[in-house]
């Protein structure tokens, strides 16, 4: 007799645990039932990003550094299944790559983007980036697995914290990610994953005021209202590449702060 | 307090000093009646004008075009033909000469363009000569040596200048912020249109001087005056990219009318920076600092100390020393080289501070305002000091912009970096603390983007100046600084 498998319930992604929306809806994607995540589940996850910021950011660089490469190794542990929720597994060993490649910039961030500065006076000044806060992610619709971890990784490796919508034709593959990332010490909140309809989810993200940075890669087309939502709060608006790595994709979500203090004995 | 502090106290108030007036020339400047739109290295004639004063006097100075939509156009138009036609293709090193050139001339004219920010801004002489003159060359100096090392400053990004750029800048340094916009937008390869503050256009006028000297080709630079009409012309007018410096409100509706186009954007907004004493502070230096920090170019300065956060333990001394030290800054006549604060730049903004310092009294705030006789025509507001200031009082939320402090006390740095960070803004703050680790773990905890520790408000063309959060985003000075004016493969 054939042993009946145990499916798995999808769910939401927020402050390291796995509600359901607390809608309680769902929308059918890659024939499964996947959480329907509402304005109130946005909320939810922003407030849990924020309250991840402080830990996340305030890591060494090479703790983080190591938290991202550890990503990489428990997706290397699940290359099957990822490789049923994208296009195969050439794009799942690209996506680990990428989170290796991207671990590696974690501590030499401030010595690429930083600076000495030669003022004209008694004073020791330097430059050092730093995170921009709580960024929203609009992952791109695909690829599923390539396209989500290309904008997650580059936010977070800088000491960012995320809400990220996943994508809505090809969701399957975030709520994989995000099985992953409970397992991979990454510190509850600063991965939220949420899926559902971008159209309901993505203005109610472009306009909270305690989010500081909007990457509208995802969003389909037509991003000028978003771009007008997230000037209430002047956020900054990445428009990222689905399928790129590079310290600049990085840069976007980073601030630069200048630390001025006087030379005298 | 010690022994000493108590009698200095009783000591007599400083402010019975009597100096002798030691005012500046204006001889130097020599304004014509009315100015138009600087287009394609000409004069264009306004249709329509108003009259820019002497905020120390009220007196008119010149007549000064309110560009139209289509003089913008104008403008934007010339600057588009001088992109195409010569000034991109030109070598880096050509146009580092340019940059070169104009530095020279800012130097060997200083005084005379010192003066004139003074008359028609209201700042201390001493300040335009020492500070905003000296500043505003040091960065075409430092942006010309950039021009023809872009390749080293972006390595593999192959950098290219992104076309026209639109600058808007404020009216409280108006020549250093043109200093701020236009050189690096130069030395990365663009052309710009630059609007100044509506009542600060004479320097920016007189500037078009300085690029006929150097003989910069026509169209690189074109200065259109007005109120934010033009401003507003500008921003949707054909550029490529928008550099502002201003308000958050008017920032917010230059990114909401900018939605959805692609051009670029910087800006440079608001603040309501945390200055904090620590107990074992220098206190007679960190007083030094909290009056530079607030009452420098009268308090109108985004990244003022507006917020001053004491230490409870030594709330008293520094009270007292603060007040003390405030009965002898001197109020009066912007070109009189004693003057510590000038006037105001304008009655609107003399209504704004008057505004939010009346409702920092209804809200139960104590006020201090040192003896002081103010001229009696012209724009003044006495250096004031607002101590029981409460959090959610509006003097520690909004932007005042003016010489007014809100004190706020601390027990714990915990509790310092809590409230230095309570704030929708982020651009600077400063600490002042004799322990260095304390130094550098404060620097890392207050979001903002310039941070002063044991000094306030210095600048410098080599070090990056921007906000977090609403105080905008894009840095200006620096490598950091090019950024925003190029373009990468």
């Amino acid at each position: 007799m054939s042993r009946l498998p145990v499916r798995k319930t999808y769910k939401l992604f927020i402050g390291g645990e796995f509600p359901r929306s607390e809608s309680g809806r769902t929308y059918e994607a890659e024939g499964q039932n996947v959480a329907r995540a509402s304005r109130k589940d946005v909320r939810d996850a922003v407030r849990a990003a924020r309250g991840a910021f402080g830990k996340w950011s305030g890591m060494t660089a090479y703790n983080r550094g190591q938290v991202l490469y550890r990503i990489a190794e428990m997706m290397e542990a699940r290359r099957a299944e990822f490789a049923n929720f994208c296009s195969g597994p050439k794009e799942v060993e690209r996506s680990i790559d990428r989170v290796v490649w991207y671990a590696g910039w974690a501590d030499k961030l401030a010595q690429v983007l930083g600076s000495s500065n030669p003022v004209a006076g008694p004073y020791f000044n330097f430059t050092v980036p730093e995170p921009t806060g709580v960024v929203g992610i609009l992952a791109p619709p695909e690829p599923a697995l390539l396209g989500l971890v290309s904008r997650v990784a580059p936010a977070i490796v800088g000491g960012n914290s995320v809400v990220v919508v996943a994508s809505e034709p090809h969701p399957l593959a975030a709520v994989e990610l995000a099985e992953v990332l409970a397992t991979a010490d990454v510190p509850g909140g600063v991965v939220n994953i949420l899926t559902g309809r971008l159209e309901e989810l993505a203005p109610v993200l472009a306009g909270h005021m305690d989010v500081n940075a909007l990457d509208v890669s995802g969003a389909d087309g037509e991003v000028a209202e978003l771009e007008r939502l997230a000037a209430e709060n002047v956020k900054r608006v990445v428009r990222g590449d689905a399928d790129d790595q590079s310290p600049w994709e990085i840069a976007g979500f980073l601030e630069l702060k200048t630390v001025w203090h006087p030379i005298g004995v | 307090m010690t022994e000493l502090e108590r009698k200095q106290d009783r000591a007599p108030i400083p402010s019975g000093w009597e100096y002798a007036t030691a005012p500046e020339s204006r001889e130097i400047v020599q304004l014509r009646e009315r100015y138009g739109h600087f287009v394609g290295g000409e004069w264009l004639e306004p249709k329509e004008s108003y009259a820019t004063i002497d905020p120390a006097s009220e007196e008119p100075l010149a007549e000064i075009g309110q560009a139209t939509d289509e003089e913008v156009g104008l403008a934007v138009s010339a600057a588009r033909e001088a992109f195409e036609n010569g000034w991109s293709a030109l070598p880096g090193s050509e146009r580092a000469k340019y940059l070169f050139r104009i530095a020279r001339v800012l130097q060997e004219r200083s005084r005379e363009f010192a003066v004139l920010e003074s008359l028609n801004g209201g700042k201390p002489i001493r300040e335009s000569r020492d500070v905003d003159l000296p500043l505003a060359a040091a960065h075409f100096f430092y942006y010309a040596g950039w021009a023809d090392k872009l390749e080293y400053a972006f390595p593999n990004r192959k950098p290219q200048p992104l076309g026209v750029a639109g600058q808007i800048i404020p009216w409280n340094f108006p020549l250093l912020m043109l200093a701020w916009k236009i050189a690096p937008a130069l030395a990365a390869g663009n052309t710009v249109v630059l609007k100044p503050a509506e009542t600060t256009p004479l320097s920016a006028l007189l500037f078009c001087d300085v690029l006929r000297q150097a003989e910069l080709p026509p169209g690189v630079v074109n200065i259109v005056t007005g109120d934010g009409r033009a401003g507003a012309a500008l921003v949707k007018a054909e550029v490529d990219k928008v550099a502002f410096t201003g308000s958050t409100d008017v920032g917010k509706a230059i990114q909401r009318e900018l939605a959805g186009t692609g051009k670029k954007l910087t800006l440079e907004l608001g603040g309501k920076a945390a200055n904090v004493i620590f107990d074992d502070a220098a206190l007679d230096q960190a007083v030094e600092g909290i009056i530079n920090g607030i009452y420098f170019n009268q308090g109108h300065v985004c990244c003022a100390g507006s917020r001053l956060l004491v230490q409870e333990s030594i709330y008293e001394p520094v009270i007292s020393k603060l007040k003390r030290r405030l009965q002898t800054l001197r109020v009066g006549d912007p070109l009189d080289k004693n003057t510590d604060v000038g006037a105001i730049n304008s009655r609107a903004q003399l209504e704004k501070i008057e505004e939010l310092v009346r409702s920092g009294e209804e809200e139960g705030a104590e006020i201090y305002q040192p003896p002081c006789r103010l001229p009696e025509k012209g724009y003044w507001f006495v250096p004031t000091v607002f101590t029981n200031v409460a959090q959610s009082y509006r003097i520690a939320q909004e932007e005042i912009f003016g010489p007014v402090l809100s004190v706020l006390t601390f027990r714990t740095p915990d509790e310092a970096v809590e409230k230095a960070n309570n704030t929708p803004y982020g651009l600077s703050a400063g600490v002042w603390t004799e322990k260095g680790s304390r130094i550098l773990s404060m620097a890392q905890k207050l979001r903002a983007g310039v941070i002063w520790a044991n000094t306030y408000n210095r600048f410098d063309p080599s070090s990056p100046f921007g906000g977090y959060k609403e105080s905008g985003f894009g840095r200006e000075g620096g490598r950091h600084g090019l950024e925003p004016y190029l373009k990468f493969e």
